[in-house]
């Protein structure tokens, strides 16, 4: 009797296992059916546009069209950038421009790589175009390339407002963090140096830990030119050396020192800054939008006698810091719609100003002068050329 | 039970020593995992979820006609462009009539948000009715009153230091007096896209270029996953192909993903020319990464069915076909179901392959379908993570609390469905 009723049971639950299994088999048609419909509806998606447009002119120029302006390139460039692509989002009537953080070198070879709707309109870099990717760009069709320069950007040494403020040379930087120093007979030795005072008899004596970014940053390339051979120069011996061997030139004054006195930390700025305040003893590289963020919690190192504020990096007598550009494709230049008016906007006073918006973000302008002559050849399209 | 102990009594203590202490090794791992879990859920709470609330300041506003809409067209693309920073200016200097010098006056107005403007436009084109009536408004304050209100900004610091100086919070705290300062619940967060000004930025643009796509990546990866896999176990006679394929899928499981995200942009962005940046292309780049996760599990779950289902099937004159999708696939499908909704909650998370596709970008307009521009959540806090802006510190963690909460939902949707309709054989 039991095992009837069991198999009864049973049978009774294979049933209803039975219509469950069917509904699933059917949602499962459905789903399937449902995505590779639409999988045709996506691959088709983008050809519609020109097959309903009549004239052929109408499909070239749909294969050309994107409606919203691409910009890549520097990651220092990039809080300003999007800065000025949020505010002409807002005000104008075209969308709002895309901004990828990819650093300088990246982007141009992105900016670079050719003409049309995949390549980027605009190349932020916080250093000047190379002929080599100039040349990259002749070979893949694109002549005519507009320069902008939009302002300064100071790299800083930085440590927690809990130690005291550091007075530093350009040669102690060079001593402190290269990995090579002059052994003081006219040869090189390893940086034997884990102290400060071990750099400068006048420096504390404490042992030395810099955070800094690592070989791919933007900011790296800059600190290494601007501050490490700047130091490196101050040894006459070696500034000789650059005419006679200038690949040993270059190895003894652009090798940063691979020991636990340097520390690479990563491209995310931020985190520099964190560490630092946990970590009174460490010190930090990086650029001065970042310091002026933080500078409750922060402080500039004092480098040949000069603080980096915001004037003394603007008027040139801070030693560590650099220009930033952008590059725009001439050719996109009424294809794209709006690139005129970005060029507008990101050049206008009440961006780019001394007390624009951007300054407010860390960017240190241009002198009135410089502006003027920078505003009216980005704003006539005036090709680049290399001098 | 004394003379059992009594027989095995030589080494017996210590091996329930070793067992006892064995057991406590097990708890001690446990106690430790768990507390590092509890400390990084704590740590994100305590930092994020003050950015669910935002200042904001109450302004008696005129929305004066002459300066909003002087035509009297109320043309509302013209109505959410207008100049409304005069407007506000104006409701300022009402709450603030001793102030009048050029430079306190442009001190006065950045303890609003810059995109406070934007919101008036938004507020009166969507009614223009209010214009030329005077209403009591609530304003979004700018991120360093935010802070500040927050009591995240240290004022005993030198004045000369601080974002926020003496000044401002001298204005702050008359506003404060007065009660039109509130904490309010933070809407713009979940509504916005992407802002460089911490109090602006939001999660939705973000969010929708998650759902979009995981979309097409769930489009993509379950159907091909699921052929794969009944084919592979249903219908492919076990060969040295079939081994062949069978490695290299559990070999495509462990390829780390920034490969697929340079796979896509050589092969999709490259080959088939499909827009950057877009949703579609990253659906199909994370379809991809999915692809053997889902394969795999389906192929387990296809490999529970019992074998006595198809042969029940076969003697009853079902073809293979019909037992494979009568009876084997759909017992097979909570399994198949489960997995990929794990595979799917792990491309949510994913941000390198997406790198390489130029999802990670600033992208202030809200998709609306897969070839709009677009990041993703895991993106979003990244971005946010980078910005040197202190407002956003709260709001990296606040985002990572949205992630969390949709990793969650999914992993918890996947437990429902293996407890729901999971057979037992």
């Amino acid at each position: 009797m039991k095992t009837a009723m069991k198999i009864h049971n049973l049978r009774e639950q294979w049933r209803n296992g039975f219509a469950k299994m069917m509904k699933e088999i059917t949602m499962l048609n459905k789903i399937m059916t449902a995505s590779v419909l639409a999988l045709i509806l996506a691959a088709c998606g983008g050809k519609d546009t020109p097959k309903a447009s009549n004239s052929t002119q109408d499909i070239k120029q749909a294969s050309y069209m994107r409606n919203q302006i691409k910009i890549v390139g520097s990651s220092t460039v990039y809080p300003f950038a999007t800065t000025v692509a949020e505010n002409f989002g807002r005000t104008s009537a075209f969308k709002t421009p895309i901004v990828e953080s990819t650093g300088s070198g990246g982007g141009l070879k992105l900016f670079c790589s050719g003409l049309g709707v995949n390549y980027p309109d605009i190349a932020n870099a916080s250093r000047r175009i190379k002929p080599s990717e100039v040349k990259r760009c002749a070979e893949n069709g694109i002549a005519d390339i507009v320069e902008a320069k939009i302002g300064y950007d100071g790299i800083v040494i930085a440590n927690s407002r809990k130690s005291p403020q550091m007075q530093l040379s350009l040669k102690d930087v060079f001593l402190a963090l290269a990995k090579n120093v002059p052994d003081g007979n006219g040869g090189i030795k390893p940086n034997p140096y884990k102290t400060w005072r071990d750099v400068n008899p006048a420096l504390a004596n404490l042992k030395m830990e810099v955070m800094g970014p690592p070989p791919t940053s933007g900011t790296r390339d800059a600190f290494v030119e601007l501050a490490m051979e700047g130091g490196c120069k101050a040894f006459t011996w070696i500034k000789a050396m650059k005419k006679t061997d200038k690949a040993a030139y270059k190895a003894l004054c652009h090798t940063i020192r691979e020991d636990d006195v340097f520390i690479e930390a990563g491209e995310n700025d931020n985190l520099i800054v964190q560490k630092l305040g946990t970590n009174p003893k460490a010190f930090g590289i990086f650029g001065f939008s970042f310091l002026e963020q933080n500078a409750d919690s922060v402080q500039g190192s004092i480098v040949n006698g000069k603080a980096p504020t915001f004037e003394n990096i603007s008027n040139g007598s801070y030693p560590v810091s650099r220009s930033l550009y952008f590059y725009v494709k001439k050719a996109n230049v009424g294809k794209v719609p709006g690139i005129e008016e970005f060029l507008g906007e990101f050049m206008s006073d009440k961006a780019s100003s001394a007390d624009g918006y951007l300054s407010e973000k860390g960017l240190i302008p241009l002198n009135a002068f410089e502006r003027t002559k920078w505003k009216a050849s980005v704003l006539g399209l005036e090709p680049l050329t290399l001098d | 039970m004394t003379e059992y102990a009594l027989i095995t009594s030589p080494g017996l203590k210590r091996r329930h020593a070793k067992e006892a202490r064995f057991k406590w090794y097990g708890r001690i791992a446990i106690l430790i995992a768990l507390s590092f879990l509890v400390f990084m859920f704590s740590v994100i709470f305590y930092r994020g979820i003050g950015a669910f609330q935002q200042t904001k300041i109450a302004l008696d506003v005129t929305f004066s006609k002459q300066i909003i809409d002087p035509e009297g067209a109320r043309d509302p693309q013209a109505l959410l462009s207008a100049d409304y920073k005069p407007v506000l200016v104006q409701a300022l200097s009402k709450e603030f009539p001793d102030i009048t010098g050029r430079n306190d006056k442009r001190r006065l107005y950045k303890i609003l948000s810059s995109g406070a403007v934007y919101e008036m436009g938004k507020r009166v084109s969507q009614n223009p009715d209010i214009i030329g009536t005077s209403q009591r408004i609530w304003v979004t304050a700018s991120s360093d009153v935010d802070l500040y209100i927050k009591g995240k900004i240290d004022t005993k610091l030198d004045n000369a230091l601080r974002k926020l100086k003496d000044k401002d919070i001298i204005y702050i705290e008359k506003l404060r007096q007065e009660d039109r300062i509130r904490k309010k619940f933070n809407t713009a967060f979940f509504t916005n896209g992407d802002s460089r000004e911490p109090e602006m930025a939001g999660i939705l643009g973000a969010a929708l270029g998650s759902f979009f796509s995981l979309l097409v990546c769930f489009l993509i990866a379950f159907p091909l996953g699921i052929l794969t896999a009944v084919y592979l176990e249903e219908y492919a006679r076990k060969s040295k192909l079939t081994d062949l394929i069978e490695i290299n899928i559990n070999n495509l499981a462990a390829v780390p993903s920034i490969v697929f995200g340079l796979l896509g942009l050589s092969i999709f962005l490259g080959v088939f020319n499909i827009p950057r940046s877009t949703p579609l292309v990253g659906g199909m780049v994370l379809a991809l990464m999915t692809l053997p996760t889902i394969i795999i599990a389906a192929r387990a779950s296809l490999r529970s069915v019992p074998r006595s289902i198809r042969e029940a099937a076969f003697g009853l004159g079902a073809s293979k076909t019909q037992t494979t999708f009568h009876h084997v696939v759909p017992l097979a499908m909570p399994g198949m179901l489960t997995g990929t909704i794990l595979g799917m909650a792990q491309a949510l998370g994913e941000t390198a392959p997406l790198l390489m596709i130029g999802m990670i970008a600033f992208i202030v307009d809200i998709p609306h379908g897969v070839t709009d521009a677009a990041t993703s959540l895991p993106v979003q806090i990244f971005l946010w993570a980078d910005s040197p802006e202190k407002g956003f510190v709260e709001r990296t963690s606040a985002a990572i609390i949205v992630l969390l909460v949709f990793l969650v939902l999914m992993n918890l949707l996947a437990v429902y469905m293996r407890k729901k309709l999971e057979r037992r054989w």
